[in-house]
């Protein structure tokens, strides 16, 4: 292939730098009501390398949620290792900060206090002017008084996205964070997502199942199988950053994208002659 | 033609002009004029004999009663009675109600151990317990307190327990996520989030005390307004009751609407 995407790398990702976070032989599984167990992730491998942008794309149900939801220490109960900066992590940790698909706001609190929630979880004095340069930060300068209930969509994920950066964490998980929105706030979200994750220099892991929305925003796109859930490709996007949302009509992302959308219909990596090789 | 085709301008009848707030609530006008037009032919069928006196007494003759109890101070007297009966019975209802179905919603062997006798007992009339308690607490005001905490204690148990129970998951993900200990997540999730359904059992607990106390000094009391009913009900002074019965009403609506007022101050973030 003549494009400047890089080739197909091996599934396990080669690590530039030391990893922020490094995962081996992850597998999970889940006992159901039957009593049945179902495999949801097989002996996942990823690297992440700090101030990296990497997503996890993958159809519905293939374990993506789950591979952040042990990032994010909701999950304690797993085989095989993950390592932030080299040491084993299992339980929430102040590195991490996450959103969700939905804004999970307090809505009580007003869009201020919701940014200061982690300060007071994690005992942080004196967070109020940051809070207040993060909403400025996530576009919300002047919203502080109001309450969730008063806020769009996008305005509640935005305090979301400034909420999950207030403890500093090095990444920042994102599972399907605009999942919820319209079509057209979806696309100024990702721009402003782009911005932000430069601006505030973060790690950033998302989950999504929007392609275009992977390969837009992503240093690598990693490509989930269904379950059980294994990453079966790695995909390099070497997009010029910033990017506008203009880069749509290049030639390269309309490549990258049907590459992967190909991959997720089913048709497998040996019969695509232009991934195996 | 162009002509043709336009309405006369003057073509709907016209009503005489009403003041805006009466077009926008025309209510505030119908009501009292449908109390008055009930009143009304409630006094005129009393007054033409078609109903006795001792059954259903005339609203002039109720009207007077009321007059009398509440300047002699009467009513006054044994109204304190039963309130502090009920507030006191309102305080150690919602008190219980709180605190034991916390304890239920988040311990989960007490939830097993325990919420099937609740269930069992809440299908249970409690307000026949009152001449039990009556046995137990004596004739002062102990036994209307115990009547009263029994009935309310019911409406706040179940509330909280629900309202526990439908805690947003995403919410404690996000405090859990940050390492939040299990109290941290009670007080400033599960808490706030349960407080719709604790308002809905305090609207109800705050009826119920009332009648608790009011059906405890039926059975056995030396004061208050349930005792003064008895009394008024057995020298066939019918107008009395029906006053006392207003008294309760009104103290019912003032109590019911303080819990109103103060749910909109707490659940300022609730739009349902």
């Amino acid at each position: 292939m003549s494009t400047v995407l890089e080739a197909a790398r091996p599934a396990i990702a080669t690590p530039r730098a030391a990893p922020l976070i490094a995962v081996r032989e992850l597998s999970k599984v889940y006992p159901t009501a039957k009593g049945e167990r179902v495999q949801a992730l097989s002996h996942i491998a990823l690297d992440i390398a700090e101030g990296e942008f990497v997503s996890l794309v993958g159809p519905s149900g293939c374990g993506k949620t789950t591979v952040l939801r042990i990032l994010a220490g909701l999950i304690g109960d797993y085989a095989g290792s993950v390592a932030v900066r080299g040491r084993a992590h299992c339980g929430p940790s102040r590195e991490v900060g996450v959103v969700f698909q939905d804004a999970n706001l307090m809505p009580w609190r007003t869009a201020l206090a919701n940014v200061l929630l982690p300060a007071e979880v994690l005992r942080l004095k004196g967070q109020e002017a940051r809070a207040k340069e993060l909403l400025a930060m996530v576009g919300l300068a002047g919203f502080e008084r109001k309450l969730p209930g008063e806020l769009s969509g996008g305005m509640r994920q935005r305090v979301a996205i400034a909420r999950a950066l207030l403890h500093d964490p090095a990444l920042l998980l994102l599972d399907e964070p605009f999942g919820a929105l319209d079509a057209m706030t979806r696309d100024t979200m990702n721009v402003e997502l782009a911005r932000i994750a430069a601006a505030s220099r973060k790690t950033v892991f998302l989950i999504t199942h929007s392609i275009a929305e992977a390969v837009f925003l992503s240093d690598r796109v990693l490509v989930m199988s269904p379950r059980p859930g294994r990453i079966v490709e790695e995909i390099a996007i070497d997009l010029p950053k910033p990017r506008g949302l203009d880069i749509i009509a290049d030639r390269r992302f309309a490549d990258t994208v049907v590459r992967i959308r190909r991959l997720l219909d089913g048709e497998g990596t040996a019969q695509l002659p232009s991934i195996a090789h | 033609m162009p002509g043709e085709t336009t309405l006369p301008a003057e073509a709907a009848p016209r009503l005489p002009a009403l003041p805006a707030w009466l077009r926008a609530r025309p209510e505030y006008l119908l009501s009292p004029l449908a109390l008055l037009a009930v009143l009304l032919l409630w006094q005129g069928v009393v007054r033409s004999g078609l109903v006795s006196v001792y059954v259903l007494p005339a609203p002039s003759d109720i009207l007077a009663a009321l007059a009398e109890g509440l300047q002699s101070g009467l009513f006054l007297r044994h109204g304190l009675v039963t309130l502090s009966e009920a507030a006191t019975g309102f305080a150690a209802a919602v008190g219980a109600g709180l605190l034991i179905g916390a304890l239920i919603a988040e311990v989960r062997f007490l939830e097993r151990a325990v919420y099937p006798y609740l269930v069992a007992i809440q299908t249970m009339p409690k307000i026949a317990l009152a001449p039990l308690l009556v046995v137990w607490f004596g004739f002062g005001p102990m036994s209307k307190i115990a009547v009263a905490t029994i009935i309310a204690f019911f409406p706040m148990l179940v509330t909280t327990i629900a309202g526990l129970r439908d805690t947003n998951q995403g919410r404690l993900d996000v405090l859990r996520a940050l390492g939040a200990s299990p109290w941290r997540c009670f007080i400033a999730a599960k808490l706030p989030g349960a407080l719709p359904h604790i308002f809905s059992g305090l609207a109800i607990a705050v009826i119920f005390c009332m009648t608790g106390a009011i059906v405890g000094e039926f059975v056995g009391a030396t004061a208050g307004l349930g005792y003064l009913i008895v009394q008024a009900n057995a020298r066939m002074n019918i107008p009395q009751v029906f006053a006392i019965l207003l008294v309760l009403g009104v103290i019912g609506v003032l109590a019911y609407a303080g819990i109103q007022g103060l749910r909109r101050r707490v659940l300022f973030w609730d739009k349902s």
